[in-house]
């Protein structure tokens, strides 16, 4: 019983083999890609092991604390950020064999000609509780 | 007029009423349906209306929905024209059927998260919201969780024995693996065990209930008022709650003198150790030892191994207790904990800060990470 996070990123993983951009995709491709996603987390609610999922816009800010009674500071966008998060999914899983066997199937959404995207998904746990028993 | 309906009460009659309706001839999963549903009325009526005979009310407002859940699922299926010849019910056994529901709850078949989640519903007769709240998810996750469980047991009888391990394995999972949430699965899990101890004579039932009562003692030292951990050596022992301590060591003697030992009476054992001394200073820790030996000897686990090199260290120095260590795989979690602390006792302040860092990156939990990064710290600040 443990929580995994699986990050999907825009870029910043390693390229996957044979990555073709979704702008190149036909609409049909992009449709059938959503719809895999869809299932995947259907699938997951109907086991039991759905958390959440949330997409994220690339746009984003940095902002940082400048001194009393000052504004934060804002920088950004930066186009040349290296690590773009897309959006994450948190399952409940028994252990990171099937958090890893999941962000395999991810990985399987089809993509350019119906094949699969082979897409980089980083898996990092969450913390969880101290165990009573330690001794 | 409101009283506030005794939960604990309430929940302690769910097995015995799922059983009443499996002896009518309910199927498993049909009729836990239909008791959690009465749990939910319970809990939303008694507090104006209490019932004169609560076990009866529920029985009776189970059936009914046991009934009409039945009779709609039927008319469906007529309207599919797909009347299925229902099984003739099986004997009706005369018995407690708490202990049968344990195992069945508890099936080998069913993944741990599985297992937990239906123990907590139909023995326990927690509210899937409340489980779902207990372990972090959502509502809709629980339900189908429990539901899956249910339909991988579909079949099994109620009335086989199983192995009381595989019960006592989701028991020590609700303890030990819960989170801080408005249910108190602590108290639960003693609940539980305490509950299958009235249903079965078994020795190691004994130990992991002794085993729980001597770790939940130690509950109200262990944080500071910050939500910092405080480790074992350094707990105000004067918190400890000692009534828990007294049953957990009486439990756990009367379960030795039978000599029928297993690992939750070896592990309570160690934790009565403990909790025999008044201060960390005067614990017994050669019996220590020595039981960690009986504990290894029995499992073979290697966790076991490691917890034992830290009390070979404090009843031999921490020499032997690295010579302990050097056997053992240093991806053993906590492995790199254990071994920063015999480095720091053994006089090398730098190897054990480098290996408190390690340790926090691999802590999987947050209080845990905390702690090492403060002692990592703590020897930095003086290396410096």
């Amino acid at each position: 019983m443990a929580k995994y996070l699986l990050l999907k990123h825009y870029r910043g993983g390693p390229t996957a083999p044979g990555f073709e951009p979704m702008d190149r995709w036909s609409p049909e491709e992009i449709t059938a890609h959503i719809r895999y996603m869809d299932e995947f987390a259907d699938r997951l609610r109907e086991n039991g092991e759905f958390v959440g999922e949330q997409a994220l816009a690339p746009d984003g800010l940095w902002v940082r604390y400048d001194g009393e009674g000052r504004p934060p500071v804002t920088d950004g966008p930066f186009a040349e950020t290296k690590d773009l998060i897309a959006g994450f999914m948190v399952i409940d899983v028994d252990g990171p064999e099937r958090a890893i066997e999941l962000a395999g199937e991810l990985s399987a959404a089809p993509g350019k000609d119906g094949k699969p995207i082979h897409e980089w998904l980083e898996v990092r746990p969450l913390y969880g509780e101290p165990s009573l028993v330690s001794e | 007029m409101t009283a506030p309906v005794d939960e604990a009460v309430l929940r302690g009659l769910v097995p015995g009423v799922l059983g009443v309706l499996v002896r009518r001839g309910a199927d498993f999963a049909a009729a836990e349906d239909a008791v959690q549903e009465a749990l939910v009325e319970a809990l939303r009526t008694w507090p104006a209306e209490p019932p004169r005979d609560p076990k009866g009310w529920l029985v009776a407002v189970a059936w009914r929905r046991f009934l009409d859940a039945t009779r709609s699922e039927a008319a469906r299926r007529r309207r599919e024209e797909r009347v299925e010849e229902e099984p003739a019910p099986g004997p009706v056994p005369e018995v407690d059927d708490t202990l049968h529901l344990y195992f069945l709850c508890a099936h080998p078949a069913l993944s741990p998260s599985s297992a937990v989640a239906l123990t907590l519903r139909a023995v326990g007769g927690l509210t899937t919201r409340q489980i779902a709240e207990a372990y972090l998810v959502p509502e809709a996750t629980m339900a189908q969780r429990i539901s899956r469980a249910k339909r991988t047991i579909a079949g099994a009888r109620l009335d086989r024995p199983g192995d009381v391990g595989t019960v006592l394995r989701v028991l020590y999972l609700v303890f030990n693996e819960g989170y801080s949430g408005d249910v108190d699965l602590v108290a639960e899990a003693i609940r539980l065990t305490r509950q299958l101890l009235t249903v079965t004579d078994h020795p190691e039932v004994a130990g992991l209930l002794a085993l729980m009562l001597l770790h939940a003692a130690r509950r109200p030292a262990r944080t500071a008022p910050d939500g910092s951990l405080v480790p074992l050596a350094q707990q105000d022992r004067s918190r400890w709650d000692t009534a828990a301590i007294t049953e957990g060591v009486q439990l756990l003697q009367t379960a030795l003198s039978r000599d029928r030992l297993g690992e939750y009476q070896a592990q309570a054992a160690i934790a009565a150790l403990h909790a025999d001394a008044r201060t960390a200073a005067e614990t017994d820790w050669v019996q220590v030892v020595g039981w960690y030996d009986e504990l290894v000897a029995l499992t073979g686990n290697p966790v076991a191994r490691l917890n034992r090199a830290v009390a070979v260290g404090e009843a031999d120095g921490p020499r032997a207790g690295l010579a302990a260590l050097a056997d053992l795989d240093p991806g053993l979690p906590r492995y790199a904990a254990v071994a920063a602390h015999l480095h720091e006792r053994d006089g090398d302040p730098a190897t054990a800060a480098r290996l408190y860092a390690d340790a926090a990156r691999a802590a999987t939990n947050r209080a845990e990470r905390d702690h090492l990064v403060r002692q990592a710290a703590r020897l930095n600040a003086q290396l410096t």
